[in-house]
């Protein structure tokens, strides 16, 4: 198996970690060839474009500069987070579509020694990589715990198959590689219709009613699935469906609670790992219940969660409820 | 809520009808913006329309009529999600969402946005960006909900206080090696233009 430069992105070190540490955790089994990109920089997201359009690129530009410079027979450049993975590809592909752009980010480049010639990389997302490069006979040939019964929403988000300058992907809006690859897996997949509708992105730090009806369409659906989980492939959505998760059923007076993970988590726990070891624990909407179905013991309880009242099991058989009210526990 | 277009008696007078040429060369790639048929698909396939000031597609008819201020005053690229759903189903691919950006960038430097927080948000991130070269979420949360919605704060610490039990958020922020590299990458970057 061959050898990537890895783009982590910022979000890794913290928001995903469990996405790094599931990442991480399958590269081995799956025979993926991980070299992190030297002293790599933030992309800047979706803020920077939006503020000042060359040094936008030109920081873009530096992440493609050294990853080029360190590229040693792998042109490859894998980035786990939809929005880095976009950003870099972006900029690899405007800079070849409008050559003054690739003019000036190179001039920019120049000043701190680096350049960086168009095209010379090839920028994958990690779904990607996993699906085509490691392929799903691979994956289903390694499944050591089938995920049965676990019903999963497979969640793409936007901006791995939009806008899609490479066309790697079966559709814009509904492609089924992802929704394969958790077969593979064993999973009951349901079949999604929001699998590529939006999180609201930065949208809960700016205009959160804008984004928390963003985030219900998609909680709603999946709900209305039945799923057990929600798989995701990026850390922003991540963030969003499970940080935000409380604040939305608080403005909607909703009851949502479906855990959100990365594909890479459940390609752990089919793979055999144990909970921890695929990043289990970290999520604010816990997945035990999720991880129950598939007869894996869940991560102990942070100090936090230990102290706080015991949620409603969902397993439970109905209770009577006085009119109007939570019911109570009994 | 889309707004009616004001009609001025005489559609000519304060029009800037470089305006559409300026906004299409400080776009990125090609951005077709020219290209535009008025067709709608663009509004009719966005998630946030409804929190729009105009759709894009009246956003892009006030482009081309010269409509500047007006164009630059509207919450609309604000709002945009960066979806890319109008960019796949752009019968004439304008790469919209470019656009969008453009459009927020020449609103900062005209100072002329109605509502200063999502260019303070996108300016604090850039502002940790510059000064680390990473991302740095608990300063980034720390000063813009102090700045923009202090009442928030409680609920937000409550959150913050969860992500850092998990180890999800750091108080500490990473800055990379190359700093100095960064630095001067981006301040020659910032002397360059895109269409001199």
């Amino acid at each position: 198996m061959s050898g990537y430069l890895l783009y982590p992105g910022c979000s890794l070190d913290t928001g995903a970690r469990a996405y790094d540490e599931s990442l991480h955790a399958i590269a081995g089994p799956l025979g993926l060839e991980l070299t992190e990109i030297d002293d790599w920089n933030c992309c800047g997201a979706t803020e920077y474009l939006g503020i000042n359009l060359i040094p936008a690129y030109a920081l873009i530009g530096r992440n493609l500069a050294l990853a080029a410079r360190q590229a040693n027979g792998s042109r490859t450049v894998v980035a786990p987070c939809s929005a880095c993975y976009l950003n870099l590809a972006k900029a690899d592909h405007y800079m070849r579509e409008r050559p003054i752009l690739g003019e000036r980010v190179n001039e920019a480049l120049a000043a701190g020694d680096l350049q960086y010639e168009p095209g010379s990389l090839e920028i994958r997302h990690l779904l990607d990589v996993i699906i085509n490069d490691v392929g799903l006979d691979e994956i289903k040939a390694r499944v050591k715990r089938p995920l049965s019964g676990l019903r999963v929403a497979p969640y793409l988000g936007c901006m791995v198959p939009r806008p899609d300058y490479e066309h790697r992907w079966s559709d814009h809006e509904h492609p089924i590689e992802l929704d394969r690859l958790l077969d593979a897996l064993g999973a009951e997949v349901i079949d999604f219709p929001l699998k590529t509708h939006c999180c609201g992105g930065h949208m809960t730090q700016i205009g959160p009613e804008t984004a928390y009806e963003l985030i219900r369409r998609l909680l709603h659906a999946a709900d209305q699935f039945k799923a057990d989980v929600i798989a995701t492939v990026c850390p922003m959505c991540q963030l969003n469906l499970d940080a935000y998760q409380g604040a939305t059923n608080r403005h909607f007076g909703t009851s949502y609670e479906i855990p959100i993970v990365f594909f890479t988590q459940l390609i752990g726990l089919a793979l055999g790992l144990d909970a921890d070891a695929a990043g289990f624990g970290r999520e604010m909407v816990s997945a035990r219940h999720a991880l129950g179905r598939v007869g894996v013991k869940p991560p102990p309880p942070t100090d936090a969660e230990a102290r706080r009242r015991p949620k409603k099991d969902r397993l439970s058989l109905p209770m009577p409820q006085m009119p109007g009210g939570e019911g109570g526990e009994p | 809520m889309t707004t009616p277009l004001a009609a001025p008696s005489d559609p000519t007078v304060g029009a800037d009808l470089r305006f559409l040429e300026e906004v299409s060369a400080a776009t990125a790639g090609v951005s077709r913006l020219e290209m535009c048929i008025q067709c709608g698909t663009c509004g009719g396939s966005c998630p946030v329309a409804a929190d729009m000031d105009h759709t894009p597609r009246m956003l892009f008819a006030m482009i081309r009529a010269g409509m500047r201020d007006e164009a630059l005053r509207s919450n609309t690229p604000w709002i945009c999600v960066s979806c890319y759903h109008c960019v796949v189903r752009c019968p004439q691919e304008v790469h919209i969402a470019d656009v969008m950006y453009t459009i927020k960038s020449m609103a900062i430097r005209a100072k002329l946005y109605q509502d200063s927080v999502a260019p303070d948000f996108s300016q604090t991130f850039v502002d940790m960006v510059e000064n680390y070269g990473r991302s740095f979420e608990f300063g980034l949360a720390t000063r813009h909900y102090l700045k923009h919605f202090p009442l928030r704060i409680p609920g937000a610490a409550s959150m913050g206080a969860g992500m850092l039990s998990k180890k999800r958020m750091t108080v500490k922020p990473k800055r990379i090696a190359g700093m100095a590299q960064l630095d001067a990458i981006l301040a020659r970057a910032k002397a360059l233009e895109l269409t001199s």
